[in-house]
Formats: C-alpha cells, structure tokens, sequence
C-alpha cells in the first residue's frame, strides 16, 4: 500500500508546480487574445489588441532590438579582448579585477542608475539620447560576455596554442583572429546570447534612465499595464514572451555546448 | 643553417637561475639532443633559441651570420614541435599543415601544392581531412611535424615531441622520426629527458644538468669518455662503486678490483653490461635476485659493496638466488672520475 502512495505524491506536487506556473501565462495569453477578457472566451478571439499594440508601442520594440544589438557589438569590442588580457595573465591582479568587472552584478540597477544620472545626468545630449540607456546596459551585461569567454579560454591550453601560431609566423593580432576567438566561440556564443536577452528585459535600470521618448520593451510594458486596458497589456505581455522565449531557449543550449567544451 | 649561440643565461624573476651561460654552436643539418632530468635548464635553452622566453642580457643568438637575439618568434622562421603538439582545435589537418605556408602569404596554388607534398613525406593522407580532436596521439605527433616542416623553417626545435606517447608507440614513432629529421635535411635542436631517444635521434647530444651543459659529443664518445659522473650516470645508467681507492686498486668488501689508472681521491663507476661471472674473477659475491628480460638476466648482487650491484649476464641459464659467483670487470671498463658536488 506504500508504493502508489510514494509514486502518486511527487506526482501531484509537480503537477501542481506546474499549474501554478502555467495557468496565469495561459490565462494571459488568452487575456491578449480575446475580444473582452471580463465577458470571457464566448466574446470570441481576436487579433486587434496586438495590432494595438504595435501601432502604440512598436517604437520601443525596435528601440530594444537596436539597444541589444549595440550593448552586444560594445560588449564583444571590450570584453573579448578583456577576457583574454585576464586568460594570458592570471594572478591576483587579474583576479581582483575580474571582481571588479562583475560589481554591476551585485549593485542593484536602480543604483546604478542613479550613479549614472548623478555623473553624466547633465551633459547636454547625452542624457536625452539613447546612448545614455546604451551604456547602463553596456555596465550591466558586460560581467556576463567577460565571465562567460574567459571560463572557456581558461579551459584550453592558450599560452601554448598562441606560441605555436607565433613559431608558424603569426603576430599578435593573427593570433587573435586566427586562433583566440575561434577557440572562444562557444563562450562567445553563449555570452553574446546572455548579453541581448538580458537587455531586451533589463527593466530596473532602464526605467530610471529612460526619457517618454525613449521606452524600450519592458519599460513599455509597464506603462501599458499602468495605463491600458487589460486586453492590450496582455497583447503587450504576449509579444515580449514571443520575442525572449526563443532567446532563452538559444542560451540554454549555446551555455550547454560551451559547458561541454570545457570538459 | 648554423646556430651560434654565445652567452645565454637566464634568471627568472625571483632569482632563480634556469640557465647558466653557455655557448653552444650547431652545424648545418646537424641534429643536437639537449638530454637532461627535469629542471636542467634544457627547454629554456630551446625556448630561449625559439624566442619565447628572453636570455638575460649580454646573450648572442646567431643564425647563419644574422644576430636574431632581439628578434620576436614569428619573424625568426623556426620550426617547433611541442611536447602537447599545440596543433589548433579550430582546424583541420591540412589547415593546421598550411597555416605557416599562410602566414608567408603564398599563393593557395603554391600551399596546396606543399603541404601535399609534406603530407605525403609524413603519411597524413588518410587523415588530411579530418579534424585534429579526431587523431590519435601518434597521428597528432606527425601532423604537428608537418606543420612545423611546411614552411621550410631555418631550424626545427622539438620539445619532449615523444613524451606524450605510450611506451610502445614512442619507441617506433622515435625511429621514424630520426629518419624523417634526416630525410627533411635539416638542422634540428630536440629536448628529451629520455637518453635512449637522444642517442637514436641525435649526431650529437648535449647532457645538461643544474642549467649547464655538463658534456657535448656524439653518443658514442659520451658513452665510452663521460667526462663526469652525472654524465656516465645518466648516459648509459653507470653506478658507482662504493670502496676504497689506493692508487691504480679499488677495495671492495667483496674483493679487489684493479683500475685503468690512479683513482686517489676520485670516484669510479661501472655498467651492469661491463661486469661478468666469472670463475677466476677477482671479486665475489652473492646472488639477491634474478629477472629473466628475453636476450639477457639482470642479476642483483650483494656482498660486492655495501649497497647492491646490479649486472646483466647473458647465456641461457643463470645463477640461482643465494649463490656465491665469482665477477671480473676488465679494467677498461671502469670509469674512473673526478668527485663531484651533492646535487
């Protein structure tokens, strides 16, 4: 009599677990999708509240788009380099400033914000213009691209890899195209991925820094839900699933074969 | 190409001396072993000569009348193998064969062309295609001899290139590569801690210990002259006899045995291929233990000197364990040498 019990028990609770978590994204996504959420489904389904909300809001998806690619381009610029500089010269220094690096992590975004706002808050220009919101993304995702290149480099033997492209004829900067960033790829791969899903939904931050001229996604969002109708934050809600859910799942196995690699 | 190398030392930081300054020249096509126990400044010598490590200052790095002291790696053209082959993740067989080739800024045509050529030279054709991950530790060996050969570098510098091999592997891969290195033509510079691969590979070897060249000659004459006791003990594996010297006669707890020359003072060695049974010897002693290696016995013996003698005694029987037998070990056979520091 003990067995079905041990066996049904687990059962339960992770059907549960899972209803808990499914059921109001279920209810959302129809909630975006029906004519009157409050007359329910037999007021039919429709596709106007997301058409909606692409007439009102589509200025911040393409906003968020452009922002992740950007923070993306400026995160390979300075932290593949960086993490390579760190992987060639490991020490205490080098630790002490991968530390340093990754201190955005551990300060909540708001005060970042607010560091930044204080510093840069009153050149002219720069505060109103999207580059503003560029660099708190740029400080924010950066420990992610360095960490991520620098498990991978320190995985593999790159001292001697880089004196065998030396013995062959390579300078330094061959070295590093030829030699460095291909090796680096799965960590490049999975920081870059990281990097332009957390800035599509980096909100904290962004909501401090942002201007009503310059909304990105997830600002949006929160002021669709502040000033919308139900139906339309739903709508709103369905598009940003639809846009960071398969970037989710590109990370998940981009950071798989980057683990895979190192072992 | 001839290599001179004249003064080079190197200290790390810290104070540690890795190198003492030594000189050394190599001849065109010749092919040098550095031989030596872990630690005995011999990969940074090879390093230094590479250019990935600097000699101290006052150093001279000559190749072929050109000073390249202070040139940087990739503009010496040398070949390297490395003990863990370095050969690129990235790449294929082939690309890793023509990278050099590439970096010279040649024709594809042309590297096509050559690093075929080598392939063929190296036995890689099965194998041309595929991914280095995918080879075995003996293929990684040659494709990373290739790649170093591709672009007719002035002098190839191998380091440890046989160590990562299993036993049985090292040995065949060592005959083919002294016969590549001498079919290639060119002036070569191998590290190996191993006495057997220097001896095969090398015309001439230089036994390194504490970081200086302690002897330089071929293996023959180090073999037959050691000038040192390090050199006869790790050349050719001498032990030394524990005794009494009175001019040209060492006493032995378990005899007297007459030298090539006055010893007073010095110290003598002798190999286990140089002492044999023998019923008229003039020392004794009594066999501990008898191991059966095919073409001879190794014999350990005690009661010749307070610490076991080890001989090898070929024939197809041999004394038993606790047997008395009678040794002689001519004369000639004897390396009488000067004393030397503790290491």
């Amino acid at each position: 009599m003990m067995r079905p019990i041990t066996r049904h028990v687990p059962l339960a609770v992770t059907l549960f677990a899972c209803a808990f978590l499914l059921i109001p994204i279920i209810q959302s996504i129809l909630a975006g999708l029906t004519v009157n959420y409050f007359r329910g489904l037999s007021s039919g389904l429709t596709l106007k509240w997301i058409v909606q909300v692409w007439e009102l809001y589509s200025d911040s998806i393409f906003l968020s788009i452009w922002l992740a690619l950007t923070c993306l381009a400026a995160t390979l610029a300075i932290g593949v380099p960086a993490a390579y500089v760190l992987a060639r010269n490991p020490g205490r220094i080098t630790r002490v400033l991968e530390e340093f690096i990754s201190l955005p992590l551990a300060i909540p975004g708001l005060a970042l914000a607010l560091a930044l706002l204080q510093l840069y808050g009153t050149v002219q220009g720069f505060r109103t213009s999207w580059t503003f919101i560029l660099v708190g993304h740029v400080l924010y995702t950066l420990p992610f691209m360095v960490r991520s290149v620098l498990s991978v480099l320190a995985a593999i033997d790159l001292r001697t890899l880089e004196e065998g492209a030396a013995s062959l004829g390579a300078g330094p900067a061959r070295r590093f195209v030829d030699v460095v960033v291909p090796n680096a790829m799965p960590g490049i791969l999975a920081g870059a991925l990281t990097v332009v899903t957390l800035s599509i939904g980096e909100f904290n931050l962004t909501w401090m820094l942002h201007t009503p001229y310059l909304k990105t996604l997830p600002v949006g969002l929160a002021d669709s839900y502040a000033s919308m109708r139900l139906e339309v934050a739903s709508a709103y809600t369905l598009v940003f699933f639809v846009m960071i859910v398969p970037l989710l799942m590109a990370m998940q196995w981009a950071s798989a074969r980057a683990q895979r690699i190192m072992q | 190409m001839t290599l001179k190398l004249t003064n080079i030392a190197k200290t790390f930081p810290g104070g540690t001396k890795a190198l003492l300054p030594t000189d050394l020249e190599i001849a065109k096509g010749e092919i040098l072993s550095l031989l030596g126990p872990s630690g005995c400044g011999k990969s940074t010598l090879l390093r230094i000569i590479a250019g990935l490590e600097t000699p101290d200052p006052g150093a001279s790095i000559v190749f072929d009348g050109e000073d390249v002291t202070h040139q940087s790696v990739e503009s010496r053209k040398i070949g390297m193998v490395f003990q863990s082959y370095a050969l690129f993740p990235n790449m294929s067989v082939r690309s890793n064969i023509g990278y050099g080739l590439k970096m010279q800024k040649l024709p594809k045509a042309e590297i096509a062309a050559r690093v075929d050529e080598v392939i063929g030279l190296c036995q890689l054709a099965p194998y041309a295609d595929r991914a280095v991950t995918a080879l075995s530790g003996g293929q990684k060996q040659r494709v990373a001899l290739a790649r170093a050969m591709a672009p007719r570098p002035r002098v190839l510098l191998l380091d440890e290139p046989l160590s990562a091999l299993d036993a049985a592997l090292r040995n065949h891969l060592r005959d083919e590569l002294a016969l590549l290195l001498r079919q290639f033509g060119i002036t070569a510079i191998f590290v190996t801690h191993d006495q057997d691969e220097a001896m095969a590979i090398a015309d001439r070897v230089a036994v390194m210990s504490q970081g200086q060249v302690a002897q330089i000659g071929t293996p023959e004459a180090l073999y037959r002259n050691p000038a040192t006791g390090f050199v006869a003990r790790f050349v050719g594996d001498a032990m030394p006899l524990e005794g009494r010297i009175e001019r040209a006669q060492m006493h032995l707890p378990g005899g007297v045995l007459t030298l090539p020359q006055a010893g007073d003072g010095q110290q003598v060695l002798v190999r286990a291929g140089d002492i044999s049974i023998d019923p008229q010897g003039p020392i004794t002693g009594r066999v501990e233990t008898v191991t059966f290696l095919g073409t001879h016995y190794r014999i350990a013996l005690s009661g010749v000197m307070a610490g076991p003698l080890f001989m090898l005694h070929a024939g197809l029987s041999a004394p038993k364990p606790g047997d008395e037998v009678r040794l002689s070990i001519p004369p000639e056979a004897l390396l009488v040498l000067p004393m030397e520091m503790a290491a």
